[in-house]
């Protein structure tokens, strides 16, 4: 069996796809948190929440409407937008000049009900969620085992990923959203409807986590728990990206989770370490992290 | 050097002189030292009217939002990682008393340092960056001890260290006694609160206010920003340890519990809902969030969903807390008048 750094080929490659699967998460999650700062100020503690409620809608729909894996795909976001939308019009516009550290209390208050009502109904246990049939088994690549399911996960981030970034670097409501971002006075007055666009931004974020949460429903078990063991790893990695940039969120998120996997081959016991390990480390050499504008 | 100290003195009592005229102005001095006086009153009388591990709990705790309303009201600074504090110093108290024999005044001092040791480490790099990347920063960072606790054999992992010894305090005081247990909890309270008044009013707190103000000028002033942070910092990681350890010795066990995010989530809600800024405010929100707890857990309603809503009603409501609200309404027209 060919060996790299003594360990077997199979399992060094098995971890790198559980780190690049990870990867693939923390940047979708770090994406949506990153554009929904960029343009609100306000970190989205509930973001763990709302992907939590992406993967139960994808459950419960299927458990008892019976819809299935790929409607749901298109319906959990959409939900999960549409309950960012309330939110952001009903609680956080009201918040906007205010200091930006009661949006991260609100919010973490807003995670907080949302676990509590999961776990009150649904317990902590995880519940499965099947592999749609068109996407189960797998494929040898020659060098190693494939679940076909993982790697449609990793493309669908990618397409998701940079299709949320040519969205706001390439087409025109991206580069309002952009203008909003560095003034929005000015923006306004050129009549643009900047309270709409806030709205809109919020739910996009929302729903961004909410397709995450539908999309890790077959990998993880669909869990109330999810969601909040995730967002405070998700934190660290916007640590180290720095919140200026979308791609540099993207990189970032895929780069700690090969970090995450290639730790786990070599010294597992520091794999739920690491990621906050080089957030320090990063913190120490350059505080605005890795793709910071500003401190 | 010596002039540089002895300007920065001069400047810090012009402040502190500001400071304190205002606040003379709003509230009478002899009401607040009444109110303060019947409060310890009920509180030395409280055991024999109220279940005393109740109030305790309430003790520990309200010790616990004291000490990070030292950091948030006065220094300006959200940390959302206060759990391993609390959480760390339990374990070490329970450590020491428990496995070493050591007895309960030293367990609580051992858990003191090595909570402040954890503020430095944890202060060191959170002070790097601003608002909300601190509080990003503080809780990875204690998430990461959280882990460290799961792994770490010391703490037993999910069983935690039970059955923790009270112990014979200074070798006098036998603290299997339900009433001498009390009376110590509650002077370590007064003291710790004592403490942090005294901090926040001395001319260092006035320095801490100036940068909660406006840091940039703080620094323009000449002072280094950053250690006064890190001082802070430590400072409210030490008295928070205090009450951690106290909890260990009140309840003989340390677990996981006390140093997860939920517990830093905790104390911030009982800061916010008392009145972020104030020294009564996070004793009444401390009081509030342990009786509410009691009463939920008997009710079968999950804690969780309540504390959530009490946390989105505080800060779209009102913001400045039970106290704060108390004071702007009451006696802040009273000053205009």
């Amino acid at each position: 069996m060919t060996m790299i750094f003594g360990i077997p080929v199979q399992a060094f490659l098995g971890q790198l796809l559980v780190g690049l699967i990870n990867g693939s998460f923390y940047a979708m999650l770090s994406l949506g948190l990153a554009v929904i700062f960029g343009l609100l100020r306000v970190i989205n503690f509930a973001h763990g929440a709302q992907y939590m409620l992406g993967a139960f809608i994808g459950y419960l729909l299927l458990t008892y409407l019976g819809i299935g894996y790929w409607p749901a795909l298109i319906l959990a976001p959409l939900i999960v937008g549409l309950f960012g939308i309330v939110v952001e019009r009903l609680a956080l516009s009201r918040l906007y000049d205010t200091d930006p550290l009661y949006g991260l209390l609100f919010t973490f208050g807003l995670a907080l009900v949302l676990e509590g009502i999961f776990r009150y109904y649904y317990g902590v246990s995880g519940n499965p969620y099947a592999v749609p049939p068109l996407l189960s088994g797998g494929t040898n690549l020659g060098f190693m085992f494939l679940p076909n399911y993982r790697g449609w996960v990793v493309v669908a981030s990618l397409i998701v990923c940079f299709g949320t970034w040519a969205l706001i670097e390439k087409t025109r409501l991206g580069s309002y959203l952009r203008a909003a971002t560095e003034n929005p006075h000015l923006v306004q007055a050129f009549g643009v409807n900047v309270p709409l666009l806030l709205t809109l931004t919020y739910g996009l974020g929302s729903a961004l986590a909410g397709l995450a949460g539908i999309l890790a429903a077959p990998v993880y078990q669909v869990s109330p728990l999810m969601g909040s063991d995730l967002i405070i790893v998700v934190f660290a990695v916007v640590v180290v990206g720095g919140m200026g940039s979308i791609l540099g969120a993207i990189v970032t998120g895929y780069m700690l989770g090969l970090a995450e996997g290639l730790t786990k081959v070599f010294y597992p016991e520091a794999s739920n370490l690491v990621v906050f390990v080089i957030m320090a480390i990063v913190l120490l050499v350059r505080p605005a992290g890795l793709f910071g504008r500003d401190a | 050097m010596s002039e540089g100290t002895s300007e920065m003195l001069e400047e810090t009592s012009d402040m502190a002189e500001l400071t304190l005229r205002e606040t003379s102005a709003r509230t009478p001095a002899w009401l607040e030292w009444t109110l303060v006086g019947l409060a310890i009153l009920a509180l030395l009388a409280a055991p024999f009217f109220v279940y005393p591990i109740f109030l305790m709990k309430m003790l520990c705790f309200a010790l616990f939002a004291c000490a990070f309303n030292l950091l948030l009201g006065y220094t300006g600074l959200l940390s959302f990682g206060h759990a391993t504090f609390f959480g760390g110093a339990a374990y070490f108290t329970a450590h020491a008393v428990k496995v070493w024999g050591w007895p309960p005044e030293a367990g609580i001092l051992l858990g003191m340092a090595g909570a402040a040791l954890l503020g430095l480490v944890m202060g060191f790099f959170a002070i790097r960056r601003q608002g909300i990347y601190f509080a990003m920063i503080t809780l990875a960072l204690s998430q990461m001890f959280f882990f460290f606790c799961v792994q770490a054999p010391f703490t037993q992992g999910e069983d935690g260290i039970q059955g923790v010894p009270r112990g014979v305090l200074l070798g006098v005081l036998d603290l299997n006694v339900s009433i001498n247990m009390y009376y110590f909890v509650l002077a370590v309270f007064l003291l710790g609160v004592f403490a942090i008044w005294r901090i926040v009013n001395s001319p260092f707190g006035m320095i801490l206010r100036s940068i909660r103000e406006n840091e940039n000028r703080a620094i323009s002033l000449g002072y280094s920003v950053a250690s006064y942070k890190l001082a802070a910092f430590i400072m409210s990681a030490a008295l928070a340890g205090l009450a951690g350890s106290l909890k260990a010795i009140v309840f003989q066990f340390a677990t996981l519990t006390d140093v997860t995010w939920q517990m830093s989530g905790e104390v911030i809600l009982m800061t916010l809902l008392g009145g972020i800024g104030t020294m009564v405010g996070p004793v009444i929100g401390a009081s509030l969030v342990v009786g509410l707890e009691n009463t939920l857990a008997t009710s079968g309603f999950p804690v969780t969903i309540a504390t959530g809503l009490i946390f989105m009603v505080c800060v779209l409501i009102f913001r400045r807390g039970i106290v704060g609200e108390l004071y702007a309404r009451v006696l802040g027209r009273a000053g205009k008048g």
